[in-house]
This record gives structure tokens, C-alpha cells and sequence, in this order.
């Protein structure tokens, strides 16, 4: 597993049971040894992981193999049947969507995918989609929404990508686009930020009736290494523009941005992706629940009001 | 000539006039290098009378032009939190702000006013680029809500003119989700069949241009502004090479389908009233046009198929 440089006193003592189990035949004395030192990483993980800082949240939050939109799809979604295509220029597979069928009720899922090997994290472009990846996600949602169908979005991207043909085509009116059709759709709309939440890239799926964050992800108008290198002009101030921008999801929920922060197994999701799939579920199927039997126009002013109230009522 | 007109003169004239600051007299063009005359760029909206070149223009400025008889009113705007994530960089948030204040004279980036323009009663929200850079925090997020919220109650349209860098970091998240609260705002205007009219200036950039400025019935772009969403120091970073000419400049977007129309500032107020007329005094032809329901001769084909 990828070792985070503030894990390594963890991943030494990880290192040393699998030492030991290896050098084991049946000896029952070294599974005593094999628990104690267990004993010790959970009591070391716990201490590290309840007082992560939020730079090393950034970290966690962009673990390359922490589980990505299609590991959760693959887990929760039931007849997954992505759609492709923007219908004016071309498929960009940054963005991900499709039909499916979540706790048995039709879905329409929209995520950010950035791919977990290098062949994979080519194709979907590092998560970083391009205009036509904002269109497609437009045109499923209102798709979605033509057919009362809920619509799911799982963000996780460093942002919108930086490039001339992005730009070219429209990158800035695509996002806006994107930002519109989350706020106009008469159906729920349930955004769960699940790694990185980056700027406009991110928001452009995210103005949902319910927003859920996991418990180790990140999400901010700007990467703390593009913050550090403006304000303090130096990349070497990321961990400090990581802790003036407020990214964690705990201080997201104090600031009444996000509704709901989704905890993690311990050392994070990467550690259980399992665990972190089975708790996602129960809470999206209980943000899915609040909003059953809502009409749609309440569904759509009841979003609206609460993103043209943002700032607004003065945050704690 | 003499000692008296080369020399003496020279002195006693500078004894008697008042002295003048000559930098203040001129400014150099930063397109074309010419040093213009502050009365005449001031008579030309601050447009290079050498090249053409748009310098940009003060909020004031910007209101008196468009405005009939350049006479508006402005809105006092809500009061906002100031420095709600409380931030520090190698300044503080609160200091930043205390300087943006003094220096313009203005409580944050954007100033709403409402007046007639050809007649018509308008609401403009007109964001102001030597505050913070123009950038949107919450105070400006409640100016376009503000302004999007008149437009709404007077029944006028709505001109919104950015020139911003995008979100104001020192708000965080905060300046982001501003993003969606003006897109709630200004779609309330529009579903009001109200216009919307975006008038693009230098720069508009980042979270403004993906959000509201991006949104217009009509986008009207000055020419040469730049306009975009990623930074171009970003862009050239991650694809290191060179951009191309004119990349994000107003006459790229008109290329590339983005704007509907590149308006030097000596046209903007004639287009924009035209524009206005068109869609607020619109003739008895919108009103009077319908269709022939009850006169099936009308497609006799048609009903032959039925």
C-alpha cells in the first residue's frame, strides 16, 4: 500500500507483523506477538487519524488508492449502464454517468472518475474533465429529471482541466451550465464529495439537496498548493493555506456548506473499501429517504433557497 | 534666443504657476507605448485614441456612460460577514480588506445601481477590478442577488458587468458555493422573462466566468478583454507550451461561439439600448401573433392525413 510520509511509524509496525507471520510456520507464540503489535497499529492509527491535520487530510483525500466513483458504483450500483457523449462534440470519460438501480430504485449516477493505474488515470484524464464532460453531466441530469429519476453525483477532482481545447469550447459557460442544471432538476439530487473537491470542477456537480462529504475528504475553491502559491507566494505554504482555506469536511459542516459528514473506517477509506461502501450506502439511502414523496418544485425551490442563502444567514 | 527668454522667463513663470504633476497629465498606453492626454482618454472612455486599445474603466465611469444622462442610483447594499473563515495568509483578511476599502473608497468588489437607460428602467451590478482584483466573496455573491432581486420587483432588466479574477480565495468555500447562489439569482430574472444582459469586461475570469457572467440572454464582450476560465499562467504550466495569439481574448470567444458580439465602448450604450428596445418594446407582433387553431384549411394536407 502507498505510504503517506506521516503513516510511515504505522506502516513500520505493519511492516514487522508480516515479517513475522512470514517467518512463522504454526507458532502460536509469535500469534501472540502478531496481536500485540496489531493492538499497537489500531491504538497508532486511531491516535493519527482523529487528529489529522488538514494537509495531511489533502493527503488522505488524494490516497491514489483510495476507492474512486467506479469502485463505488461497481458496490452500490446494480445494473450500472453508463451513457456517453455530450451530443455536440464528444465523450469525455473524466466525468462518468449512467443508469442504475441503487437499493433496488432506478438511479442516475455522475462522478468524477480519476482512474487507479496509469492506464486507467490517462483515460479518465487524471479527473479532470473538459466541457464536454460538464455537457454529458447536463444532459443526464435533465434526463433524470425528465423521468423522475434521482439523481446521485460523486465528486472527486483536483478541477475542471486546464488546457486550450478546454477553454476553446468553453470550459467557463460548460461549468455554469452544469451548476444551472444541478439547481433547475425537479428531482433529488444527492452530491457526496468522496475525495477531492476542487473549485468550480467540483461545484459544477455538487449543488445538491443534500451534500455529503466523507469523513477524511477535502473540498475548496482552490488547491492549497494553487492558494500557497498566490497568497504566499511560495508552493512550500500548502500545509498553511491547507488550514486557512477550512477544507476538511468537519469545518465544512460547522460552516453549514455540507449537510452530512460520512465517517470513514479507521485509516481511512483506502484501509476498509468495503466498510467505507456499506456505510455510504445506509447514508445516501437515508438522504434518498428524507426527500421520497417530495414534489419536484418543492425538491428544486427548497435547493435554490438553500444555495441563494449561502453566506448569507453568517456562518459560525 | 537671450539669457531672458531661455533663462529667466522659465523661472519666474515656474515661481508663479501652481506646480503640476506631470505623470498625472499623461498615461502611457499599454498596448501601443503612446503617452495620451488625460482629458483625451477621458473623452474617449478610456480607449487609446492611437490604437484603439481599451484601457479599463472606473465603476463610476462605467455607470455615467450607460446611464441616461449618466444620472443612476445606487443601491445600499446587506451588510455580510466580513472575514468569515477568519483568514491569514502572510497578511490578514480583515488588513487586506481595510486597504481595498481605503483605496476605493467601497465597501467590497461590486456596485449595484438602477436608473433608465434609452428610457427603459434597468438594474446594472457593475463589479469594481482595483477592489481585491474584483474578486467574488460573499459581499459581492449578495450584490448580484441584490441586484437579480430589484430587477425582479421593478420588473426592469438586468445588466450585470463583471471584471474579476474569479472567487476571492480568503472566503474559501464560501466564495465557491457563491457560484451557485448567483446562478439561483440571476435564473429567477430570466424565468421572470425579464433580460439578462451580460456585458464581459477585462478580465472576467475563474469562478465568475463559470457561473453567472457565463449565463446572459446576450453576452457582450469589450474587445480585447480577457475572458476564461483557467488562468493563462495555469494553462501554460500544465500543457508547457506556448498559447496561441489572442487566446481568451474577446475577439476568441466571439470566434469560438461564446459572446454574441465584440462592442467597442464608444457603441456600448447605442447597443445596449437597441438591445433593450427589442426585447422591451417589442410591437404589437408579439403580442398579436397566434395561431390558426380553429381554421383546418389552414394545413390541408395535414388534416387529409388525419
Amino acid at each position: 500500500m502507498h505510504v503517506l510520509d506521516f503513516e510511515k511509524p504505522i506502516a513500520e509496525l505493519e511492516g514487522k507483523i508480516e515479517e513475522l507471520r512470514h517467518l512463522a510456520g504454526g507458532d502460536v507464540n509469535i500469534a501472540d506477538e502478531v496481536g500485540r503489535l496489531q493492538a499497537k497499529v489500531d491504538k497508532l492509527l486511531r491516535s493519527t487519524y482523529a487528529k489529522l491535520t488538514p494537509w495531511q487530510k489533502t493527503q488522505v483525500a488524494r490516497h491514489p488508492e483510495r476507492p474512486h466513483a467506479l469502485d463505488y458504483i461497481r458496490a452500490l450500483i446494480e445494473d450500472f449502464t453508463p451513457l456517453a457523449g455530450d451530443r455536440c462534440f464528444g465523450e469525455d470519460r473524466a466525468i462518468v454517468g449512467g443508469l442504475g438501480r441503487f437499493r433496488g430504485s432506478t438511479v442516475m449516477v455522475i462522478g468524477n472518475e480519476k482512474g487507479s493505474d496509469t492506464e486507467s488515470r490517462l483515460k479518465h484524464n487524471f479527473g479532470m474533465a473538459k466541457p464536454e464532460g460538464y455537457r454529458k453531466a447536463r444532459r443526464l441530469m435533465e434526463m433524470a429529471g425528465r423521468f423522475g429519476v434521482p439523481v446521485l453525483t460523486l465528486v472527486d477532482t483536483a478541477g475542471a482541466y486546464p488546457g486550450v481545447d478546454a477553454e476553446a469550447r468553453g470550459q467557463a459557460e460548460a461549468i455554469a451550465r452544469s451548476i444551472e442544471a444541478c439547481l433547475d432538476i425537479r428531482v433529488p439530487l444527492i452530491s457526496v464529495v468522496i475525495g477531492e473537491g476542487g473549485s468550480g470542477g467540483a461545484i459544477a456537480l455538487a449543488a445538491g439537496n443534500a451534500v455529503l462529504m466523507l469523513e477524511h475528504a477535502i473540498y475548496s475553491v482552490i488547491s492549497p498548493e494553487g492558494c500557497a502559491s498566490i497568497l504566499w507566494r511560495s508552493g512550500e505554504a500548502a500545509k498553511d493555506a491547507a488550514e486557512a482555506l477550512r477544507l476538511t469536511a468537519q469545518d465544512l459542516h460547522k460552516l453549514g456548506v455540507i449537510d452530512q459528514v460520512v465517517p470513514e473506517p479507521l485509516g481511512g477509506a483506502h484501509r476498509n473499501p468495503d466498510l467505507t461502501f456499506k456505510t455510504l450506502s445506509l447514508a445516501i439511502d437515508s438522504a434518498l429517504r428524507d426527500l421520497a414523496g417530495v414534489e419536484g418544485g418543492v425538491l428544486r425551490a427548497r435547493r435554490r433557497e438553500k444555495f441563494l442563502q449561502m453566506g448569507r444567514t453568517g456562518p459560525v | 534666443m537671450n539669457w531672458l527668454t531661455n533663462y529667466v522667463r522659465p523661472k519666474l513663470q515656474a515661481l508663479v504657476r501652481p506646480k503640476e504633476v506631470p505623470e498625472n497629465l499623461w498615461r502611457k498606453c499599454p498596448a501601443c507605448g503612446h503617452m495620451i492626454f488625460h482629458r483625451d482618454l477621458e473623452k474617449a472612455l478610456n480607449v487609446c485614441q492611437h490604437c484603439g486599445h481599451h484601457l479599463r474603466l472606473s465603476v463610476g465611469k462605467r455607470l455615467e456612460m450607460l446611464f441616461d444622462d449618466g444620472k443612476f442610483q445606487r443601491i445600499e447594499l446587506p451588510k455580510t460577514a466580513d472575514d468569515p473563515l477568519k483568514f491569514k495568509d502572510q497578511k490578514r483578511y480583515t488588513d487586506r480588506l481595510k486597504e481595498a476599502r481605503a483605496k476605493t473608497g467601497e465597501q467590497d468588489a461590486v456596485v449595484v445601481a438602477h436608473g433608465k437607460m434609452g428610457g427603459i428602467g434597468i438594474v446594472v451590478a457593475a463589479f469594481n477590478f482595483d477592489f481585491q482584483g474584483g474578486s467574488m466573496g460573499v459581499a459581492v455573491g449578495e450584490g448580484i442577488v441584490t441586484a437579480a432581486e430589484l430587477a425582479v420587483l421593478q420588473d426592469a432588466p438586468l445588466i450585470v458587468i463583471p471584471a474579476s479574477g474569479g472567487a476571492r480565495m480568503q472566503e474559501g468555500i464560501l466564495s465557491l458555493m457563491q457560484m451557485a447562489r448567483t446562478t439561483v439569482a440571476v435564473e429567477r430574472v430570466k424565468e421572470k422573462g425579464l433580460p439578462y444582459i451580460v456585458l464581459l469586461t477585462d478580465p472576467t475570469t475563474g469562478g465568475v466566468s463559470a457561473s453567472f457572467a457565463m449565463l446572459g440572454d446576450i453576452a457582450i464582450a469589450e474587445p480585447a478583454a480577457v475572458i476564461g476560465f483557467a488562468g493563462a499562467r495555469v494553462i501554460e504550466t500544465t500543457i508547457r507550451e506556448k498559447l496561441p495569439e489572442g487566446f481568451q481574448r474577446a475577439e476568441y470567444l466571439l470566434d469560438k461561439g461564446m459572446v454574441d458580439m465584440v462592442v467597442p465602448r464608444a457603441e456600448l450604450r447605442a447597443t445596449l439600448v437597441r438591445l433593450l428596445s427589442l426585447l422591451r418594446n417589442r410591437g404589437p407582433a408579439g403580442d398579436l401573433l397566434t395561431l390558426p387553431l380553429d381554421t383546418p384549411d389552414a394545413f390541408p394536407e395535414d388534416s387529409a392525413r388525419l
